[in-house]
Order: structure tokens, then sequence, then C-alpha cells
């Protein structure tokens, strides 16, 4: 179906086996692509350096903690994927605090101390971020709350009964129009 | 009547929108207020670049308005600000500068060629002071006022009309 519709000739019953055969193996060899771009992606990292932690925990906590912290110098990178000096410091910094046995909200109320909110990539909610954290969702509700006033307004405007006189009116203009029809 | 006026609001939206967005584009996404602002300036204690045996902490900067400039011999854009810094110490403001991630051979060299306008030198070869100071690049400076509090800070390189237009009246409205 969709053959014919891009134009291209029917295809005979051994040609649309090639076709579905060689979509099988595109989509192999996407995958392999991608899976090949993910190990380079993580090689990438493990390049940035190594750090031991006493443990996987930890590690965990120090990759989360990384990747949650942007890079003050770079604007679009977590500090975990990059080169810029700073971003080396506040890794080595956040290393040192894990070992210190600091807490995640305490490193990074650390760096927030130093280098502003701008380095969550995540906004905490406070006073001054409440605008950021509720204009969606009021703007969602108040876009509800329009619908359903504007399904309600017409179920009603449809669902009014005539009037006894309106009954009649309607009636008498219908009778009118029948006999005017039968008289021909 | 109230009908036609609803279906201006569109409209309107749209206007508001667009007044906001073309607001954005002359702004400059890398600028933004530093976190010390209102704060202490950071507790410190670091040798004179030019004197290893002289030690600094944060008692530097009581009494006296200060600007502390945060450079470096690698730092290209800290040697096209020093004419900029030379004329401010020509008006009678007091500079410390902070030799940020620097041998105390290239940062003296860098001295000698360019002028020193600095009262005093910090030496601060690990970046120490300056991670505590959020820098995340050279230059960059900070106004600290009589009694050590961070009240103004300028990223990247200060221009001459910076000097005139940003900063001395900075330095006037805080002494």
């Amino acid at each position: 179906m969709a053959i014919r519709r891009l134009g291209l000739p029917a295809f005979s019953r051994h040609g649309t086996a090639t076709l579905r055969v060689s979509f099988v193996f595109s989509i192999l060899f996407s995958l392999a692509l991608s899976l090949l771009a993910g190990l380079a992606a993580n090689q990438a990292q493990a390049a940035v350096e190594v750090r031991d932690f006493d443990s996987p925990v930890t590690a965990e906590r120090y990759r989360s903690l990384t990747d949650g912290l942007r890079c003050p110098k770079c604007e679009n990178q977590a500090i975990g994927d990059s080169d810029s000096p700073v971003a080396k410091d506040m890794r080595e910094r956040v290393a040192a605090l894990l070992r210190e046995g600091r807490s995640d909200r305490e490193i990074q109320d650390f760096m927030v101390a130093r280098f502003g909110d701008y380095v969550l990539y995540n906004p905490r909610l406070e006073d001054r971020t409440l605008l950021l954290w509720g204009l969606p969702a009021a703007l969602v509700l108040l876009g509800g709350v329009l619908v359903a006033l504007i399904v309600r307004r017409r179920r009603r405007a449809s669902a009014r009964a005539l009037s006894a006189e309106e009954r009649a009116r309607l009636d008498a203009l219908v009778n009118r129009h029948s006999d005017a029809s039968g008289d021909h | 009547m109230k009908r036609r006026l609803l279906l201006v609001i569109p409209l309107l939206v749209f206007i508001a929108l667009a007044g906001l967005l073309y607001r954005g584009l002359s702004l400059d996404p890398s600028a933004r207020d530093s976190a010390l602002l209102a704060r202490d300036f950071p507790a410190f204690s670091l040798s004179s670049l030019e004197n290893p045996g002289a030690s600094y902490d944060a008692s530097l900067f009581k009494g006296e308005v200060t600007l502390v400039n945060v450079w470096g011999e690698w730092c290209p854009t800290c040697k096209q600000e020093m004419p900029q810094l030379l004329d401010l110490a020509d008006r009678g403001v007091r500079l410390v500068g902070v030799d940020y991630k620097d041998s105390r051979e290239k940062g003296r060299a860098f001295l000698e060629e360019f002028g020193n306008p600095f009262e005093v030198n910090l030496f601060d070869p690990e970046g120490e002071l300056g991670f505590e100071l959020g820098v995340y690049g050279a230059p960059e400076t900070f106004l600290v006022d009589a009694n050590g509090v961070i009240r103004y800070h300028h990223t990247g390189y200060i221009t001459p009309e910076d000097v005139t237009e940003t900063i001395m009246p900075e330095v006037r409205k805080w002494q």
C-alpha cells in the first residue's frame, strides 16, 4: 500500500520479501550504530578522568551530581562532560565533598553559593521560582476551565426547551408550509 | 460587542510574546549576577605574588573600597584590559590583583611587561580563591566595599567605556 502511494512500481511477492529483509537489516544496522555511539559517549566520559569511590552507591551519586550541575563557562554542558577547567575544578570538589560524607543537597548548596542558581539544571521550588514552576500548570488549568465553560454553555444552549409560545409559532410555520405545498 | 473584544485577545497575546522574544534577542545569555553579591568576600590565606613571605587574608579589604581583578598570564583578554586598570588606578581606585592559576615567574613577567596597577597581588596558583569567588574564566572583577562586602561583579573584558560609565559610578556609590 505504502509503496504504491509513493508511486513505486508494484512489487512481486519475491520483491516484497527482499524489501522486508532490507528493512530488517536497516533496523539492525541503525541499532548497531546507536550502540556504537553510546559506547563512544561512555568512553568520552571515562576519558574525562577516572575516580574511585569506596562504594558503587557513592560512584552513582557522583555521576548523577556531575550530570545535574551545569558548567558555568559552557552554557549547555553538565560539568560531567565538559573539558573546561572550571568544570574540572568543580568535579574535583564534588568528589572531595562526597568523600567527606556530605549529602547531595549540601554539595549542590555549596556550588550554588559560589556559582549561583545557574549551575542547577533542575531549579529548586522556591519563592523566586514559583512562576517558573507554577505557570505551565496554571496555564493548563486555565485552558481546562475555559474548555469546560465553553462546553457547558453550548450544551445549555442546545438543550434549552422551547417555550409553549415558541412551540405554537413553530407548529404554525410548519403547518403553513405543508398546507402551501399541498395546494400545488 | 463583547464577543468582538474577545477576538482581540489572541492578537494581544501574540504581541506580548513577540515583545518578550524580541527583548530576548538582545540579551547576553552568558551575563548573570554573581552569587556573591551582597556577601562577605570569602575567607582566604594567600601569599603575595612578589613576596612569597607576605601572607594576606580577607582583612585586606577592610577600611577601603577595593576593586579586585582576577587575572593570569595565560589570559589574553587580561593583557588587553591592563590599560583600563592602570587608568582606574590613576583615578585613585585601590586595586588588588589575584594571579589566578599561574606560576610566580610568569605572573611577575606579566606585570613587568604590562604594568602593575595593583597595590597587592595575591598569588592563587591552584585557583582556590578563584573557586570561592565563583570565577569561571579570567578576567573577572569584583568591587568590595569598605566593610569587605562584594558589591559589584564584572565578567570579562573591561572596555574604556565600562571604566567611565559603569565602574567609576559603582566605586563612588560605595565609597
